[in-house]
């Protein structure tokens, strides 16, 4: 079974320094503390918690965006540590990222054919006819047409874009994909398609994914195991059946307490209390 | 009589490539102490309903309605400075990013006395206690201290708190808040909520909420009005939305939730939009 384990963490920490300035003493932030997780090949581990947790600090390590403190990630593996070793091509076709805001993640002035060969471009010899076909078919996969090969962003609307940038981050064939709340900004409906997407795709690539998201009923959703941070620290680690059904933390227990629920009794409920 | 009465409300956009109607033919109506939800996608013209009637749409929309009443006042024929002093006093609006409504360069006491020394003539002091006042009820720590704080130096949550306090501040008959929570946590979403319904409940205002969320909809609704393209598919109360959906969109909508979700797939609303025809 251990050879199945694609991504590997240990007691991963993550500290900023804060300036000091005139009236005020620097300091250290501590956004990530002792992470200990482990994801199978296949499948969804989501990550859970609110603003300023250290979600996507975790995140930005675990894509080689920003190196760990201390502690140790191996994905694939292949040992992780930026801030030593640099980062090599072949740790950047182990992992890709999609970002939250569909809007902000695409170059406004690069047409969608060569958002999809950038990465190949910069990491693989691949000629540029093969480049093309290789985008073309990826279109296809995600939905698109080939005729958006020559189409700029703004052309498109946002589960377009989402779509488009999955298909960015599937380019290199990772290994492991990091979802950065990748549904958040869109609509239902068009949640609805992307979490469709993923799941496909997923069956067809054997991709593995963490999935961030702060929205609870997704999570149950997608996820397999889940993960609840709390000011930097893991407070619930377990599958998705354990969280949901019997939350340890307090944290966890006062999350699931404040999502909306949308089913009849609790709204009969909610009615009935009111006219009382 | 309802508090907003508006019948066969049409807006249109100019646009390079001609008129684009945003809103055809929509009725809404809302009673003093009732929760109206106004809830659809981006582009089921929610927002522009609710920003037609503050009169806050830039000139390029055309706007016509066969009644656009507030207590009897009509809205459509309101000249600027009338409408200055109904809107902010007794309707008021909540927006989406609470930072971004609230202006940077002054503290919150500037503010939220500003609207008070407008629309209640109130001067220094009465003001000053006034606000504070204001913040304790939209639960805010230490109001007094806060009076003097920017801004950037308080979270989402708590400029959310303030933006509802400064819209509540004088005591208004209608509350528009067009997505209020969206940009929040759901620990935070759902003080802001229990916050907005119990204003609502002590002070007796009609409440209209726009969003896009389901169980927004759900945790705060008497009345629900579901939007798309512009097109009004169907008005119900909460409950019979929930239970009994009539129309075909409402269904496709409420199956798209992943809460409801029963097989591996989530049916989407193109699924449903051949079948249904909308």
């Amino acid at each position: 079974m251990a050879d199945d384990v694609i991504l590997k963490v240990r007691d991963l920490y993550r500290t900023y320094d804060i300036k000091g300035g005139m009236f005020k003493k620097a300091s250290t932030l501590t956004a990530v503390k002792g992470v200990n997780l482990d994801v199978e090949r296949g499948t969804t581990l989501a990550v859970v918690g609110e603003s300023g947790c250290g979600k996507s600090t975790l995140a930005r390590m675990l894509t080689m965006i920003d190196a760990q403190t201390s502690g140790l990630i191996e994905i694939d593996g292949l040992s992780i540590d930026i801030s030593k070793t640099g980062i090599s091509k072949e740790m950047r076709q182990k992992v890709q990222i999609v970002f939250q805001n569909p809007y902000g993640s695409l170059n406004p002035r690069q047409k969608i054919g060569h958002v999809l060969e950038e990465p190949l471009l910069l990491n693989t010899d691949m000629p540029s006819a093969e480049r093309r076909d290789l985008a073309l078919q990826m279109l296809e996969k995600v939905g698109l047409q080939p005729e958006h090969y020559g189409r700029y962003p703004h052309m498109f609307s946002g589960g377009q874009r989402q779509r488009i940038a999955i298909a960015r981050a599937i380019m290199m064939k990772p290994k492991l994909l990091v979802l950065d709340e990748p549904v958040s900004a869109l609509d239902l409906s068009v949640q609805a398609q992307i979490l469709n997407l993923l799941a496909d795709l997923q069956e067809e690539m054997g991709l593995t994914y963490v999935f961030i998201s702060h929205d609870l009923s997704v999570v149950r959703y997608i996820a397999d195991k889940v993960m609840v941070m709390y000011f930097g620290e893991v407070v619930e680690y377990g599958t998705r059946d354990e969280v949901f059904e019997n939350p340890q933390h307090d944290y966890t227990k006062t999350l699931f307490a404040a999502t909306p629920r949308a089913d009849v009794a609790s709204i009969r409920k909610r009615l009935a209390a009111k006219a009382a | 009589m309802s508090l907003l009465e508006i019948r066969n409300l049409k807006v249109e956009f100019d646009t390079a490539k001609g008129p684009f109607k945003a809103l055809d033919g929509v009725d809404y109506t809302v009673d003093a102490g009732e929760v109206l939800a106004i809830v659809g996608e981006s582009g089921s013209g929610k927002s522009v309903a609710m920003l037609a009637t503050m009169g806050l749409l830039p000139n390029t929309a055309t706007i016509t309605a066969d009644k656009m009443e507030f207590e009897g006042l009509d809205l459509r024929t309101l000249s600027a400075k009338e409408r200055r002093r109904v809107i902010g006093k007794d309707i008021s609006m909540i927006f989406q990013e609470p930072i971004a409504s609230l202006n940077p360069c002054f503290t919150i006491g500037f503010q939220l006395s500003e609207t008070l020394k407008t629309h209640m003539g109130m001067k220094g002091r009465q003001a000053r206690d006034r606000v504070v006042e204001i913040l304790t009820s939209v639960g805010i720590p230490n109001p007094a201290e806060r009076l003097s704080a920017f801004p950037h130096q308080m979270s989402g949550g708590q400029c959310q708190r303030v933006m509802i306090a400064m819209a509540i501040s004088c005591a208004p008959k209608l509350l528009i808040a067009d997505e209020p929570t969206t940009a929040l946590d759901v620990t935070i979403q759902k003080q802001i909520l229990d916050l907005l319904v119990q204003l609502q409940q002590d002070s007796g205002m009609g409440l209209i909420m726009i969003t896009h969320d389901m169980g927004v909809v759900a945790e705060t609704a008497d009345r629900v009005i579901v939007q798309y393209k512009g097109r009004k598919m169907e008005e119900a109360d909460v409950l019979s939305l929930f239970e009994n959906p009539k129309s075909p969109y409402t269904k496709a909508l409420l199956s798209a939730l992943p809460e409801n979700a029963t097989g591996k797939r989530l049916p989407t609303v193109s699924d449903f939009a051949e079948a249904g025809g909308f």
